[in-house]
């Protein structure tokens, strides 16, 4: 387990409870809307293309590309200190939603525009796992 | 249709001391803000009965127009503070016109100051770095401020071929402005070269591609057209104004390289009957310098993905195509937060007044000043003149 002190903890409210479970559980969870198939990121109450609130979870395959990134090279705190230097980025998933995450498990500068990339389940605590994502070889 | 055009003019506006000022406290600033405003104006306090200002991180009040109402025991009838990030400003400038316009009240004071260089505790820095991700899907990633904003710089490379040099060149110019302004909080000139050697801090964007932390703030008084005359200095109307809001967090933008400044700018242009090329002088939001690239394409001074060139041939000096960010912009002037877009506007009423001195844009007639607030969030465009009917 990660060393949390002082690190911006996620806190899950109802509305996102589902995706923080599926993470513990190794499933990247995204909402689909049963009455027009619209895959969007973050939860909501309803689907942002049709209104409806038939919007179902559904585990994403987990795997996209890289939108754009940069490198962190001066840490929002000493949390993050020993991180540096870190790639924060934006996932483009297959289904569609974009979301944002670190890059790891590769040399921040050889990450890349188009990248692809996979997600891989970081545990902080008994609650909260973090999906970050990978180089996909 | 009935428009705020020519309908309401600025006729004060004013900066307080900006930099390091550590005499003063944020409240203390956004009082002196006022005063120095009022005097400009030429009147006394009794006279204003709207307020507008925006809360302070150094010291923050619940409900932060009222404080600054009550400090300086006045009583308007307008009484409000606003919160849009770095697009406060112009947002609640056409907001203030509006109620002037319909006649809620008259003679409106907007203030705005914070210090953010001598005054934050560092738990309030990092309570305010922290801030702006989304809580769960964002900050626990640990991203900055640059890097929000180093994420846009670096699809608008990969897109149109952006240089960092061209980057550097928006800090460059903001500089040489600096330079000329006495007030201005960094004024030694800068090369290309030295903003690209400078640290990295969030690839692409270097310390000097990143703007200022100030203390500071500015006020302005608005009032009808029609009572403007009756003020020493000459009015500088409100013609256009219009607002695009695209998203609040970076991860959820249509996209990365096209911002809501499109809208904004054409809703500002439609009512002012104006377009790009009527524009004598701008001053554009500048935390860091892709912002300013991408503003100068969606308000219309280039075509999409040639704000870079534009840069880099001088047309934002004095005497290109477009001078901007006059006073020397967020970048070298001062940036004390959300106050920031206070002195683009004071800059702009004392360009169209003709009273900036050595940085004056010749015979200005028209300006455009556009805030920016959250993360390429909300967008505001003025178009400010001369004249009442431009």
């Amino acid at each position: 387990m990660t060393d949390l002190t002082g690190r911006n903890l996620p806190r899950a409210t109802p509305e996102t409870a589902p995706y923080w479970d599926g993470c513990r559980e190794g499933k990247l969870m995204i909402q689909r809307c049963s009455a027009c198939g619209h895959y969007q990121f973050y939860p909501r109450l309803l689907c942002t293309e049709c209104m409806s609130d038939q919007v179902e979870w559904v585990s994403a395959r987990g795997r996209g590309k890289v939108l754009s990134f940069t490198i962190v090279r001066q840490a929002i705190s000493e949390a993050y200190a020993a991180d540096v230097p870190y790639v924060i980025a934006l996932i483009q998933l297959d289904e569609g939603p974009t979301l944002m995450s670190n890059v790891i498990q590769s040399d921040p500068e050889r990450v890349m525009m188009g990248m692809a990339v996979e997600v891989v389940f970081e545990a902080w605590s008994e609650e909260i796992t973090v999906p970050k994502f990978r180089p996909r070889v | 249709m009935n428009s705020l055009r020519g309908k309401v003019a600025i006729v004060a506006a004013a900066d307080t001391e900006v930099g390091a000022v550590p005499g003063l406290s944020a409240t203390q600033l956004c009082v002196d803000a006022v005063r120095r405003a009022l005097d400009d104006a030429g009147i006394s306090k009794d006279q204003v009965d709207g307020l507008v200002t925006c809360n302070s991180m150094a010291e923050p009040y619940m409900y932060h127009a009222e404080m600054i109402a009550e400090y300086l025991q006045i009583f308007p009838g307008y009484c409000i503070s606003v919160g849009a990030g770095g697009g406060t400003t112009f947002s609640i400038l056409h907001h203030a016109a509006s109620a002037i316009a319909t006649g809620v009240c008259e003679t409106v004071v907007i203030a705005m100051a914070d210090s953010l260089r001598t005054g934050l505790s560092k738990a309030q820095a990092m309570a305010m770095m922290s801030s702006a991700g989304h809580p769960q899907f964002e900050s626990p990633y640990g991203p900055t401020i640059p890097s929000f904003y180093a994420l846009i710089a670096r699809a608008h490379m990969e897109t149109y071929g952006t240089t960092p040099e061209q980057l550097a060149a928006v800090a460059v110019n903001a500089r040489q402005y600096a330079a000329l302004n006495p007030a201005a909080q960094k004024r030694e000139p800068i090369s290309i070269e030295d903003v690209v050697s400078s640290r990295l801090i969030a690839d692409p964007l270097h310390l000097l591609d990143c703007s200022l932390v100030s203390d500071g703030g500015a006020a302005v008084v608005l009032t009808s057209a029609e009572r403007a005359a009756d003020f020493p200095h000459a009015p500088v109307y409100l013609l256009g104004t219009g607002e695009g809001h695209g998203h609040e967090h970076i991860s959820q933008a249509q996209s990365l390289t096209t911002s809501a400044a499109v809208e904004s700018g054409r809703r500002a242009y439609a009512m002012a009957g104006l377009g790009p090329a009527d524009i004598d002088v701008a001053e554009l939001y500048d935390c860091f310098t892709p912002v300013v690239l991408i503003e100068l394409e969606d308000l219309g001074f280039c075509e999409k993905g040639a704000a870079g060139a534009f840069v880099e041939n001088g047309e934002l000096a004095l005497g290109g195509a477009l001078p901007t960010n006059t006073h020397g912009g967020l970048l070298s002037h001062c940036h004390p937060g959300n106050p920031g877009s206070m002195f683009a506007l004071t800059e702009a009423v004392a360009q169209l007044r003709h009273q900036a001195a050595e940085r004056q844009v010749k015979d200005a007639e028209i300006a455009l000043v556009h805030g920016q607030g959250g993360i390429m969030s909300s967008h505001c465009t003025l178009i400010l003149g001369r004249e009442q009917h431009a």
